[in-house]
């Protein structure tokens, strides 16, 4: 009997402490689902729009599908004269791609001179290359774009790709130089007494195996370059050396003053944005691996 | 002869060198000249067609006596900070917590709050300009269903300010990415040990969880710290400084001064009191952290 008395309350308890855990998972669960309802729904809305006819726009409460479905709005949004997005479509493919490249090959190129080569002031460098990373991009601002104007580059391309030739970048560098660091050191050793010299040690050896850090550089690279702003802004006077970026300002403006095609607009920031999602679906572990090498190692 | 021993002496230390200059050249060009020039130009008057003409430290009275602009988009700008901030750690924080845990389809709720975190620039301006539209806006929709009567957002001198700062939580992912690492680098055996100690979940958050994450708390919120009080697309794209320059951006006064009326030498002056803030500012959190932040090694030390 007393047993069984024990059993009972045993199953009470046991009953309490899980229907106590099955009360917090469901809660969890329902603060997850109302999270992401509220991070997922700018995207729906953005979609939802970019497909409606300029009228339904303007409709309130929300038609959250669109009647009739139009993606003609992408071929306007890319179309109407008022803003040519086939050309800064074309220009920003064409400075991301350069610039890219350039970050990647010279900061790799510095990376391995800090991580892999022994050289008198190199421990001192690169204390001044962290240092950069702490240096606010506005104090040289003026002064850089008083040297570009002196070049003459100022509505080129060249200000927004050649500085990135010449070392990439603080964070670009320290990523490549942590990563070097890892790569066993008899590897150069081997390499040497094959009479190998020091760039090809780089280029066969070393940049080869660092594949990772390579991956984790060109996403952020090309995030940055594909979602610049101000250099735009700054660099680019006429029309036909626009980015996408100032494309979308100036179909901010299209329509005249203060009425905005919110349909078009959203299409056109979509299509921006599209490059950017896929790449993510794709090598989101690259994503997340630059992200914490940046904030826990570094 | 005496060149070759020279040379055998230089040449380990060369080829470093030379796979360095980029950097080096780099560095020189366009960080620490403009450095120079930016100190020489804030001391100037220069408005770009004509060469500069000293003015002294005329730059920075006009700074804190007449610009009518500048005290408020220190304080807009602040206020920001103050806001965003700490707002971007607790959820990211929490969130942390929640996507940490033995749940079904954990890959997909940690993609699902990173994903916002991923866009940027122009595009995501846009869209939350038009999700903060008063009369048609998504928010104003989402706050309708609970019964609320919307406030006209970046129309508002009130609410303009409040609506960057709701805008800037969709990218939390990021923080909350770091944080996520961080709590799996919190050594499993010491919940154990505090469980076997006797504690209670809410003692092992506060004496398990926070100090041994409070080094990647810092680092969040320095980095969050000098995103903030940088803001610039965001206040360009949306409000342009308005309404009743209640989204004033130091960094918008900034630009509006050297490529508006370019006013190149103010401007470097005014780039120059911004990065004094933000260094005092850095300073100050790492100053305080060593009252808040534990280090593992400080035990490891002892």
């Amino acid at each position: 009997m007393a047993t069984g008395i024990g059993t009972a309350v045993r199953h009470q308890v046991d009953f309490r402490i899980r229907a106590g855990r099955l009360l917090a998972r469901t809660s969890l669960y329902m603060v997850l689902s109302l999270g992401a309802f509220l991070f997922l729904v700018p995207f729906v809305w953005m979609v939802s729009t970019a497909l409606k006819e300029a009228g339904d726009v303007m409709k309130f409460p929300p038609e959250w599908i669109p009647q009739p479905v139009l993606w003609g709005n992408f071929v306007e949004a890319f179309t109407q004269d008022y803003a040519p997005f086939g050309i800064f479509f074309k220009n920003t493919i064409v400075i991301t791609a350069t610039a890219v490249f350039g970050q990647l090959l010279s900061a790799s190129l510095v990376g391995f001179s800090f991580a892999r080569l022994r050289w008198w002031g190199r421990d001192y460098l690169f204390l001044v290359v962290l240092a950069t990373m702490m240096l606010p991009y506005q104090v040289t601002l003026v002064p850089v774009f008083v040297l570009m104007k002196v070049l003459g580059w100022i509505d080129s391309f060249l200000p927004l790709i050649v500085p990135f030739y010449l070392g990439g970048g603080a964070f670009y560098i320290f990523l490549f130089r942590q990563f070097m660091m890892t790569i066993p050191l008899e590897l150069d050793d081997a390499a040497r007494i094959d009479g190998c010299g020091t760039l090809w040690l780089y280029a066969r050896i070393i940049l080869p195996l660092s594949g990772p850090a390579l991956a984790t550089a060109a996403i952020f690279s090309f995030l940055a370059h594909w979602n610049d702003f101000i250099g735009p802004l700054i660099y680019l006077n006429s029309v036909s050396n626009y980015t996408l970026s100032l494309g979308l300002r100036i179909l901010q403006g299209y329509g005249g003053y203060g009425i905005q095609r919110w349909n078009l607009l959203m299409a056109a920031s979509l299509f921006v944005m599209l490059p950017v999602l896929l790449l993510f679906f794709f090598a989101q572990k690259y994503f997340i691996q630059g992200i914490v090498t940046y904030g826990v190692k570094g | 002869m005496h060149k070759g021993k020279l040379w055998r002496r230089i040449r380990p230390h060369a080829a470093g060198w030379l796979c360095a200059s980029p950097w080096i050249l780099g560095f020189l060009v366009f960080t620490l000249g403009p450095m120079i020039w930016s100190i020489y130009y804030s001391l100037t008057e220069y408005p770009l067609i004509r060469p500069p003409v000293w003015v002294g430290l005329d730059n920075y009275r006009f700074m804190l006596q007449e610009d009518k602009f500048f005290f408020n988009s220190l304080r807009v700008t602040t206020l920001y900070a103050i806001v965003a901030v700490p707002l971007h750690l607790v959820m990211g924080f929490l969130m942390a917590l929640m996507l940490n845990q033995k749940i079904r389809y954990i890959a997909l709720w940690r993609t699902v709050y990173f994903l916002p975190s991923v866009v940027s620039g122009v595009a995501v301006a846009l869209l939350w300009q038009w999700i903060f539209n008063s009369d048609f806006g998504l928010a104003n929709w989402l706050l309708g269903l609970v019964g609320i009567d919307g406030p006209s957002w970046l129309l508002s001198p009130t609410w303009a300010l409040p609506a960057l700062i709701i805008m800037s939580l969709w990218g939390v992912g990021g923080s909350m990415v770091i944080f996520i690492a961080g709590l799996q680098g919190v050594p499993q055996a010491l919940y154990e040990a505090a469980e076997i100690d006797g504690s209670n979940a809410v003692q092992r958050f506060w004496h398990v969880t926070v100090p041994m994450v409070s080094p990647v708390i810092l680092f969040n919120l320095i980095i969050g710290l000098i995103a903030a009080l940088q803001t610039f697309t965001q206040a360009f794209i949306m409000t342009a400084g308005g309404p009743k320059q209640s989204t004033h951006f130091f960094m918008l006064h900034l630009y509006n001064n050297a490529f508006q009326w370019l006013k190149m030498g103010y401007a470097s002056a005014l780039a120059w009191v911004l990065f004094a803030y933000i260094l005092i500012a850095t300073l100050f959190v790492i100053r305080s952290s060593s009252l808040w932040v534990f280090y593992e090694g400080e035990i490891k030390g002892r």
